[in-house]
């Protein structure tokens, strides 16, 4: 478990983030947090030649509560997780990553380098979907927001530009008559997702639901929203048979991956499952 | 002269006095050890799992600044292949035995075999200029499950064992067996399959061989379960060279579970290393990976099982055929594990008049198997205890009667179970079973599971009634030449009261988490009268300690403690006969109590240990012809193993949608015999059966067609954390064992060896409303979800 050697730099500024990035090209890989890169460097399934460590940035650091919320890119999961603002404003945000890994991966890693990544056994993909989030990155010629629906490619692979840095996640502060949740079932070794099912509901005053997102990570080879479920969803009136339908309509579109601890067969059947939990919970938490 | 007798601390709780060091940082294991000049090795590993080495080119690596060498298997020939110390199997085995060596020579066997080694002047330029060694491999046809090895056409691991068999053994009466089947009222039969685990010891593996140029002399630092084993087999068997050339230590161990018994190639490529360079020590430490491609797995059996019985619950007889995978090569006692020690206690707890148990070991493209926590009796347990359920669910009995009425009697003890075992020393099975029963509540939960089961909630109970082998080692079962161990595995204690009064005991056995500084101290505290702070216990280097064969097979209370115990009976009459002297009387009028000589009924006039010590020491005025200095040592070789039961519980839920199972209650009523320390006792229980639990629901290792192991990592390897294990109720019952003075049967095991199958019946009882009769371990959410869902 010895890496091959590689260059380190710790800037202090995005800026000088992004700069690093541009002089070392292909050759540099941003280092946050490091539990998904540390392994990978260590099983020398990655050989960088140059770390950009962009822990010490302090304008990645910091979450702000407001109509939306505004999370640092270099925030950790126990950061998201003990944020007052974080559980009454954006209770699923909280939820999800409570589950990501243990203590130790919770005081380490990070939600923009979770994103950034873009595992595709990761929990935060599917939450940041359901939700309608967006990330803000920085690239040489200045900011831009990328929105969730556009940001996950494929596996290990998302909108952003290797000279970019993600700055700050970006997620609606959900207020009354919206619920969202989100409900997993666990690798039982590395505790990623083997099926992870995110689920957003918003009611109309008739208590129908008027919208509704609905996204999947785990089973295949990234995240994606299951627009089937979401029509089953919206305009009806959220009940038992509606749940179902969604369910039902949930993963038939999707590709799948399979490996010794979950078949394909299996994950898929996951998606159904866990999808009518999420959105079960989803609803129960716009209801209240 | 009187003192107050200090307080008895045998069967307290008290805690480890190991664990101040160990739990604040301030241990010293292998790879915190750093020695003036060391260079470090790093092994270049085989990417086949069966391949002919063509070529192996190592000019790349040398140029890297900073390796100093670079060596293959053909610069290692003036050394021999590792030794197997078990070789039976009716002689067989000798002829196609197939150790490894330090490194391969002309062809690897197992991806992960070691191919070359880089010594460098620091551990990372060692693992890059790995990179750049560059060996042509031509690969060969790959075989990884042991049943299809046997079969024709399977590829062929080495030239002297046709259809990769490495032995055939059988233990019972086949022809009895085989009459009682074929007059049985009911047989049910059932391929039952252990997985390949892997022991994954917190600490991974490694070995700092150094030799001193001047003298000769080499000295071994090793994550070693046995140093006085390793110096005879790497001095006898793979040097060639006198004992006494080479001194072994273990440092503090971090875990073994068996997997740090054996004979490993690193502690002869590191000690032969050292001596090629001039003497500078050569440091060798696993990562997680290679410790998971290369060092011993266990279990791996496939087996066909049948019981027979009548339809009023009695078992008659008892069939098994097992395949067990052996891996590339013949680890230090691998073969004993599926045989001696599985085959032979392959009846457990019940009185079955025709059993018979057929054993092939099998060569495969895998990482060598060998002894892991219970080595043998899990797999053994696992098989009746299933099979018991399977019968009485055949019959429609409740298992709990099953069992009742098949349990050997406690006046059958000592009991002899046809299997070719000494006979079990004592045991009392029903008020193990009967108290467990109490503390699930085993009726209330009947009417609860049907309750939930009209509800569409599928709760299941299982039940696990075990006996296990501990102490193994008597000359008369492990030393019959027969049988393959070839040696008695007794223990050694010395024990000596130095001037001071300070008591210090050094001992074979040695503790790598079992707490033996603590257990060891008590045991020595009581039997001498002194304060147990006042005895020091030394072990784990070859200099300072007797010959002892080490710490595994549960054996070090019953074995270990008993020549501790004995060496403090030989100072306690040595100090009679001086304190008779001080005394000036009788020898047969004095007595020695509680830490103190006095003449029989007047205890107020006596001589202390401590007094005795130093006049011992003083050496002024000995009896005529009596040495000076107490200082006693024992070699002990038990008469019969100890046979530890009880029985375990496991209540699970299933989850109908996703098959997760919720293991929602785990009792556990275990007879060790007298127990020592029972805060160490509860601690290895609940150790062994966190990891008989992993075993039924979570670990399993998995090499893909082409012998990878895809399992390779703990991203992989579902290693069960705190939070996937329920807190485990345990109760006990106590039936000393006639054995040993103490009355200690043992308890390193018996968690592992009881608990699979607890959570497995439980885990089939929940299932029986699909109509599921067996599953194979682990029980994976999908697993029990494809079972339910018939897919």
């Amino acid at each position: 478990m010895i890496p091959a050697s590689f260059a380190y730099h710790a800037p202090q500024s995005v800026a000088e983030a992004v700069s690093l990035l541009e002089q070392h090209g292909d050759e540099a890989k941003i280092l946050a947090g490091g539990h998904s890169l540390l392994p990978a460097l260590k099983l020398r399934l990655s050989q960088p030649g140059v770390l950009i460590d962009i822990s010490r940035i302090g304008e990645l650091q910091g979450i702000h509560v407001g109509s939306s919320i505004e999370i640092g890119a270099g925030a950790t999961y126990a950061a998201v997780a003990g944020h007052a603002g974080v559980r009454s404003g954006c209770a699923v945000l909280a939820e999800c990553v409570e589950q990501i890994g243990d203590i130790q991966v919770r005081n380490r890693g990070t939600v923009g380098g979770a994103l950034a990544h873009a595992d595709p056994a990761a929990d935060l993909p599917a939450v940041l979907l359901a939700l309608g989030g967006s990330v803000s990155a920085q690239g040489p010629g200045g900011s831009r927001t990328i929105a969730a629906d556009d940001l996950f490619v494929e596996m290990l692979t998302t909108a952003l530009e290797p000279n970019e840095v993600v700055t700050k996640v970006t997620v609606p502060a959900l207020g009354k008559g919206e619920g969202a949740a989100y409900s997993k079932l666990k690798h039982p070794a590395s505790r990623y997702a083997i099926v992870g099912v995110a689920a957003y509901v918003k009611l109309a005053a008739d208590g129908s639901v008027a919208a509704a997102r609905i996204a999947v990570t785990g089973a295949g080879p990234k995240a994606e929203r299951q627009s089937a479920a979401e029509a089953a969803l919206v305009g009806s009136a959220g009940d038992d048979a509606a749940v179902a339908a969604a369910a039902a309509a949930a993963g038939d579109d999707m590709e799948y991956l399979g490996d010794i601890h979950a078949s394909e067969d299996y994950r898929r059947a996951m998606v159904k499952v866990y999808t009518r939990r999420a959105v079960a919970a989803a609803l129960s938490r716009a209801r209240a | 002269m009187t003192a107050e007798a200090p307080t008895k601390v045998v069967g307290k709780a008290l805690k480890r006095r190991e664990d101040p060091q160990l739990i604040s940082g301030q241990g010293s294991f292998i790879d915190d050890i750093k020695l003036a000049g060391m260079l470090h090795a790093v092994v270049v590993r085989s990417p086949y799992a069966h391949a002919r080495i063509k070529s192996i080119n190592t000019a790349r690596a040398l140029a890297r600044s900073g390796v100093v060498a670079v060596f293959t298997g053909e610069d290692m020939m003036d050394i021999n292949p590792l030794p197997c110390a078990w070789q039976a199997a009716a002689g067989r085995i000798q002829n196609n035995l197939n150790t490894p060596r330090a490194l391969a020579v002309g062809e690897v066997h197992f991806a992960g075999d070691a191919v070359a080694l880089v010594v460098a002047e620091d551990r990372y330029i060692a693992r890059d200029a790995a990179d750049l060694v560059d060996v042509e491999y031509e690969p060969l046809g790959v075989v990884v499950d042991a049943r299809k090895a046997t079969e024709p056409g399977a590829p062929q691991l080495h030239e002297n064992a046709p259809n990769n068999i490495v032995f055939e053994w059988e233990c019972g009466d086949a022809a009895r067996t085989d009459a009682a089947f074929s007059t049985a009222d009911v047989v049910v039969g059932e391929e039952i399959i252990n997985q390949r685990l892997l022991p994954t010891p917190m600490e991974t593996r490694g070995a700092i061989g150094r030799y001193e140029p001047s003298t000769g002399e080499y000295t071994l630092w090793t994550t070693s379960q046995a140093p006085h084993v390793m110096r005879l087999l790497l001095t006898a068997f793979v040097f060639g060279i006198p004992e006494p050339k080479l001194r072994v230590i273990s440092p503090n161990v971090g875990g073994g579970f068996g997997q740090k018994i054996f004979c490993y190639n690193d502690m002869a490529f590191t000690l032969w290393a050292s001596k090629k360079l001039g003497g500078r020590p050569v440091k060798f430490v696993e990562d997680r990976s290679e410790n998971y491609k290369y060092s011993t797995a266990g279990r791996d059996h496939i087996t066909d099982v049948e019981i027979a019985g009548t339809r009023d619950g009695k078992i008659s007889g008892l069939r098994i055929k097992t395949h067990a995978n052996l891996g590339a090569y013949i680890s230090t006692i691998a073969p004993g594990i599926p045989t001696t020690l599985y085959g032979r206690i392959a009846t457990g707890v019940y009185k079955i008049p025709a059993a018979h148990c057929k054993v092939w070991g099998v060569y495969t493209n895998t990482a060598m198997v060998d002894a892991y926590r219970g080595a043998g009796r899990p797999e053994a347990s696992y098989l009746i205890e299933r099979m018991i359920d399977r019968f009485a669910a055949e019959i429609g009995m409740d298992p709990a009667e099953v069992r009742r009425r098949n349990f050997i009697q406690p006046e059958d003890f000592p009991y002899d179970n046809g299997m070719g075992l000494l006979p079990y020393d004592s045991g009392n099975y029903e008020p193990a079973l009967n108290k467990a029963l109490a503390m699930i509540g085993y009726d209330d939960f009947r009417k609860q599971q049907a309750e939930a089961r009209a509800k569409g909630r599928y709760l299941g109970i299982g039940l696990s009634s075990y006996v296990e082998i501990c102490g193994v080692a008597p000359s008369a079962w492990i030393g019959l030449p027969g049988e393959g161990w070839g040696a008695g595995l007794w223990e050694s204690a010395n024990v000596r009261v130095h001037l001071t009064g300070q008591v210090v005991v050094t001992t074979g056995s040695l503790p790598h988490g079992q707490g033996l500084e603590t257990t060891f101290a008590q045991l020595v505290a009581d039997e001498l009268g002194v304060p147990y702070e006042n005895v020091v216990v030394e072990h784990s280097d070859t200099a300072g300690t007797p010959f002892g064969y080490g710490t595994y097979g549960s054996r070090s209370a019953a074995v270990g403690g008993t020549a501790l115990v004995k060496s403090a009976m030989k100072i306690k009459e040595k100090a009679r006969r001086l304190a008779a002297h001080m005394l000036e009387a009788s020898v047969d009028d004095v007595v020695f109590e509680d830490g103190k000589a006095f003449v029989k009924g007047s205890p107020d006039n006596s001589k202390s240990i401590g007094e005795i010590a130093l006049q011992a020491s003083v050496a002024y005025s000995l009896p005529e012809g009596m040495e000076p200095f107490l200082d006693e040592t024992t070699y002990y070789d038990p008469p019969n193993c100890t046979f530890p039961f009880g029985t375990h519980i496991a209540i699970v839920e299933v989850d109908r949608d996703t098959g997760m199972v919720d293991l929602q209650r785990y009792v556990a009523v275990d007879d060790v015999g007298t127990v020592i320390n029972p805060l160490i006792v509860d601690g290895q229980l609940h150790g062994g059966i966190a990891q008989g639990v992993a075993q039924a629901l979570y670990e399993r290792a998995v090499y893909d067609d082409n012998g990878q192991l895809v399992s390779g990592t703990l991203m992989d390897y579902a290693v069960p954390v705190a939070s996937m294990l329920p807190s485990y109720e345990t109760g006990r019952t106590v039936t000393p064992s006639p054995v040993n003075p103490m009355g200690v049967k043992g308890a390193g095991e018996a968690g592992t060896i009881a608990s699979a199958q607890a959570v497995m019946n439980a885990v089939v009882d929940a299932l029986s409303p699909f109509g599921i009769k067996h599953l194979q371990m682990p029980a994976t959410s999908e697993r029990v979800w494809a079972a339910m869902h018939g897919k």
